[in-house]
C-alpha cells in the first residue's frame, strides 16, 4: 500500500501546512488577527492548496505515464524474434506481465525474498513450476527471455514508485515552503484561495466536458473501424438486419433501417401516451388543484419518473404484454400473436414517459405570470378559454422543448424494449407485431462471445453513434426551444 | 394639488352607475374592506386614492368580482351595477367581466400579436359576425385606446414588444374592444414614464364620454388630473367620499387632511 502511505503523508504535510501558515502569518501580525490581510484561516488553507494540489497533479500524471515507458522500455529489451513467432507484442506483454505478478505473489506471501526473485533464472529452476507450487498457474514454461523481461518489469516499477514518492514528495513540501514562505500579514491570501476555488470549478466543468468528448471519440474510432469492414450504404440504407454470428460462417446483413424504424414507431406510441396524460395532468396540477392537492399529488407522479426501467420492463412482460394479448389477441381481433409487441413496449414506455411531460411542463405553465391570467379573466373568459387562448400558447415552446427531451429519453430506453417489444427487426405496419429498436439490439451485439474485431460486434458502436446523434440533435433543439422561451417575459 | 383646475371642472349629477351598500371583504380571517358603501356615477372618473394596503384595489376587485379568483376571499355586502345585484347566484361573473372591463398595474399584454390582443375579446364572446367586423371592431378599440396612429402598420407584430405605455394603451385598447359599461383601472400608470402616464390621463377623460371609470391610484396628483370624484380609503374603512375639488381643497375628515398634506400614508 505505498501510495496509500504517500497519500496520507501529503495530506499530512497538508495540515500540518495549514497550521504553520496560519500561525506564521499571525506571528507577522504580532498575534493582531484585524491587521491581517485575510481571515487567518485562509493563510493556512493557501499553504494546503499549495502542498496538495501540483503534487496530486504530478502524482496523477506519474501513474497515468508510467505503465507506457515501462511497457516500451522493457518491450525493447525482447528480442524481435520472440515477437515474430509469437502473435503479438500484447501477447508477449501479457506473459511478462504475469509472470511479474507471479513473483509479486511469491515475495508477499514469503514463499521467496526479494533477492531471489530478482536473481531467478530458467537455467537452475522450472519457473513454472517453482511459481505453480506457489499458488500461480502459468500457460506455459516460461523462456528466459520472458523471465528476464518479467524481472526488468518488476525492477523498473519498483524503482518508479520509489522515484514517484520522493518526487512527489518533495513537490508537497516543496510548494508548502513555498507558500509558507509568503504567508505574512499583507499577503493576499483571502484572494489566492479565491483563485484556488476559481480553479476548482472550472477543473470540475471541464472533466464533465471532456468527459462527453471522450466518449464521443471512444465511439467515432470503432465506427470508423467498422465502416471499414461493412459499407456504410449498405449500414443506412440496408432493409434487412440478419446478423450471421461469427463462426457460423456467411455474410451478415447490418441494414439499420429496421432498426430506426423500430425505434421510432415505439417513440411514437410512447409520445402519443405520454403527451396527452402528461399535458393534461400538468394543466389540471397547475391551473385548477388546491394547492393541498397539488403538493400531494405532483410527488406521486414524479415517483413514477424514479422506477427503474428494467421494474417496467417486467410490467410490460408480465402485465401489460398478457392484457393486450386477451384484448386484440386470437381469441378476439386475431390482430395479436404474443405478448411482446411495439404496442406492448409503447404503452409502458408513454406511461414512465408521463412524468417527464407533466413535471416540466407544470413548471413552464405556472411560469406564465399571474398577469396573464388575470388579463384573460378581466375580459370575461373562463378558465379553460384562458388556458387555451392565453396559458398554453405563452407556454408552447416550453412545452414542446419537454416533449423533445421526453422523445429523446424515449428513443435512448432499452429494458422496456428488450422485455416488452421482442428481439425481432422487421419493417412493418402493424403496431401488435413484435420489433426491436437500436438500443436493444447494441444490448444483442454486445452480449455473448463476440469478437471485438468483427463487424457484427463493430456494429454496435456505429448504432450507438447514431442514436448519439439522433438523441443529442433532439436534445439540442429542445434546448433552442426550451430558451427562447425563457426570453419571452423579460 | 395646486393645480389650479380643480376648483373650476364640471361636476354635475349623473346617474348612479354603481351602488355598494356595507360591502366587507375578507382574506381569510384578514378583514379587508369593512362597510364601504359608496355611489359610483356613469360618465364619470372616480378616483380611489388612500395609501398602501388601505383596501382600494381590494374594494375596485369587487366590482368585477375578480376576487373570485383567489380561493381566501370572501365577499359580503350588496353591489349593484344598473340596479342589478352582481353577486346575485344568477350572475355568471365570466358576463359580468365581459362588462366591467379591467386595466391592471402593469401592462400585460398576452403573447400574441396586436391584433389578435385586441381581438381576443370580441372572439371569445361572439361580437363579430365576420372577419371585417372584427377588423372594424379592432380599429375602434385601437382608437378609443389612443394607439391606432402607432400601430396600424404592425398589428401582427406582438403585442409584448411595444413600449411600457404603449403597452398600457393596447391593454386599455383590449378591455374597450368588449364594450364594458365600465372601465376600472389598478394603478394604470404606476409602471409607466411621465411621457406614457400623461398619454394614459388624456385617454382617461376621453373614454369618460362613454364609461363610468373607475381609476385607483397613488399619485394624488394623478386623481386631482383626472377625476371628478374622488374616494379615500384609511385601514379598509372608506373615510370620505366626494367631489375631486372639496376632498383636496376642504376635506371633511382630519385623516384624509392628513393624507393629502403628507402627513400620513
Amino acid at each position: 500500500m505505498p501510495l496509500t502511505w504517500l497519500i496520507l503523508l501529503i495530506l499530512a504535510i497538508a495540515f500540518a501546512g495549514y497550521v504553520l501558515g496560519r500561525r506564521r502569518a499571525l506571528n507577522s501580525a504580532g498575534g493582531d488577527r484585524r491587521v491581517l490581510h485575510s481571515l487567518p484561516s485562509y493563510y493556512g488553507a493557501i499553504v494546503a492548496m499549495w502542498a496538495v494540489v501540483p503534487a496530486a497533479g504530478v502524482l496523477i500524471i506519474w501513474l497515468l505515464v508510467q505503465p507506457y515507458i515501462v511497457n516500451s522500455s522493457v518491450l525493447s529489451t525482447l528480442p524481435d524474434t520472440m515477437v515474430a513467432e509469437g502473435s503479438s507484442f500484447s501477447l508477449v506483454m501479457s506473459d511478462v506481465r504475469r509472470v511479474a505478478d507471479g513473483l509479486d505473489v511469491a515475495v508477499s506471501t514469503g514463499a521467496m525474498s526479494r533477492e531471489a526473485a530478482a536473481s531467478l533464472s530458467t537455467e537452475d529452476t522450472d519457473v513454472r513450476e517453482t511459481l505453480g507450487d506457489m499458488g500461480v498457474a502459468l500457460g506455459s514454461a516460461v523462456s528466459a527471455e520472458v523471465l528476464g523481461a518479467a524481472q526488468a518489469y518488476r525492477a523498473m516499477n519498483a524503482t518508479g514508485a520509489l522515484m514517484m514518492a520522493v518526487v512527489v514528495l518533495l513537490i508537497t513540501l516543496g510548494g508548502a515552503g513555498f507558500a509558507l514562505s509568503r504567508s505574512h500579514a499583507e499577503f493576499r491570501a483571502r484572494n489566492a484561495v479565491e483563485r484556488g476555488v476559481l480553479a476548482l470549478l472550472i477543473a470540475a466543468a471541464s472533466l464533465a466536458v471532456l468527459t462527453t468528448i471522450g466518449i464521443v471519440f471512444a465511439l467515432l474510432f470503432n465506427t470508423i473501424e467498422f465502416f471499414k469492414l461493412y459499407p456504410a450504404a449498405d449500414f443506412f440504407f440496408g432493409t434487412n438486419w440478419a446478423p450471421s454470428f461469427s463462426g457460423r460462417g456467411g455474410a451478415s446483413d447490418l441494414g439499420i433501417l429496421p432498426l430506426l424504424w423500430g425505434t421510432f414507431y415505439i417513440s411514437l406510441i410512447a409520445l402519443l401516451v405520454a403527451v396527452p396524460i402528461g399535458l393534461f395532468a400538468a394543466i389540471y396540477l397547475s391551473e385548477y388543484a388546491s394547492p393541498r392537492l397539488r403538493s400531494i399529488a405532483k410527488p406521486l407522479i414524479e415517483i413514477l419518473a424514479g422506477i427503474p426501467t428494467i421494474v417496467y420492463g417486467l410490467f410490460a412482460l408480465l402485465t401489460v404484454g398478457p392484457l393486450l394479448v386477451t384484448m386484440f389477441g386470437k381469441d378476439t381481433l386475431g390482430w395479436m400473436s404474443g405478448g411482446t409487441a411495439v404496442m406492448t413496449a409503447g404503452l409502458v414506455m408513454g406511461i414512465m414517459l408521463i412524468p417527464f411531460v407533466s413535471s416540466l411542463s407544470d413548471d413552464i405553465i405556472n411560469a406564465v405570470p399571474q398577469a396573464m391570467r388575470d388579463g384573460s379573466y378581466g375580459l370575461g373568459a373562463t378558465q379553460s378559454e384562458t388556458i387555451r387562448h392565453v396559458i398554453l400558447p405563452a407556454a408552447l415552446p416550453g412545452i414542446v422543448g419537454a416533449i423533445l427531451l421526453a422523445a429523446s429519453r424515449a428513443i435512448g430506453e432499452t429494458m422496456i424494449v428488450v422485455l416488452g417489444a421482442g428481439a425481432a427487426a422487421r419493417l412493418s405496419l402493424n403496431p401488435f407485431e413484435a420489433m426491436t429498436t437500436i438500443t436493444a439490439k447494441i444490448v444483442s451485439q454486445l452480449t455473448g462471445d463476440a469478437d471485438f474485431a468483427s463487424p457484427e460486434a463493430l456494429v454496435a458502436f456505429a448504432l450507438g453513434m447514431t442514436l448519439f446523434v439522433l438523441t443529442l440533435g433532439l436534445n439540442v433543439f429542445a434546448l433552442y426551444i426550451v430558451r427562447k422561451y425563457r426570453e419571452q417575459y423579460d | 394639488m395646486n393645480d389650479m383646475r380643480i376648483l373650476e371642472r364640471d361636476v354635475d349629477t349623473k346617474e348612479v352607475k354603481i351602488a355598494a351598500r356595507d360591502v366587507q371583504v375578507y382574506y381569510g380571517t384578514n378583514h379587508a374592506i369593512k362597510d364601504v358603501s359608496v355611489d359610483i356615477e356613469d360618465k364619470t372618473v372616480t378616483a380611489f386614492i388612500g395609501p398602501s394596503g388601505c383596501g382600494k384595489s381590494t374594494f375596485l376587485r369587487c366590482i368585477n368580482r375578480m376576487n373570485d379568483t383567489i380561493d381566501v376571499c370572501r365577499v359580503t355586502g350588496d353591489i349593484r351595477i344598473d340596479n342589478q345585484d352582481i353577486y346575485d347566484p344568477r350572475v355568471d361573473p365570466v358576463q359580468l367581466r365581459a362588462k366591467v372591463g379591467m386595466v391592471f398595474q402593469k401592462p400585460n399584454p398576452f403573447p400574441k400579436s396586436i391584433y389578435d390582443n385586441v381581438a381576443y375579446g370580441p372572439r371569445i364572446h361572439g361580437l363579430a359576425r365576420n372577419k371585417a367586423d372584427l377588423d372594424d371592431i379592432v380599429e375602434k378599440s385601437l382608437r378609443r385606446g389612443a394607439i391606432w396612429d402607432e400601430v396600424k402598420d404592425r398589428l401582427n407584430a406582438p403585442g409584448t414588444g411595444l413600449s411600457g405605455g404603449q403597452q398600457q394603451r393596447l391593454c386599455i385598447a383590449r378591455a374597450v374592444a368588449t364594450e364594458p359599461e365600465v372601465l376600472l383601472m389598478d394603478e394604470p400608470c404606476s409602471a409607466l414614464d411621465p411621457i406614457a402616464t400623461a398619454q394614459i390621463e388624456e385617454l382617461i377623460d376621453e373614454l369618460r364620454q362613454s364609461y363610468s371609470v373607475v381609476i385607483v391610484t397613488h399619485s394624488m396628483q394623478q386623481a386631482a388630473r383626472v377625476s371628478q370624484k374622488t374616494a379615500f380609503f384609511h385601514l379598509g374603512n372608506l373615510v370620505e367620499y366626494g367631489e375631486t375639488g372639496t376632498i383636496f381643497t376642504n376635506p371633511v375628515d382630519p385623516r384624509t387632511e392628513s393624507y393629502i398634506t403628507g402627513r400620513i400614508g
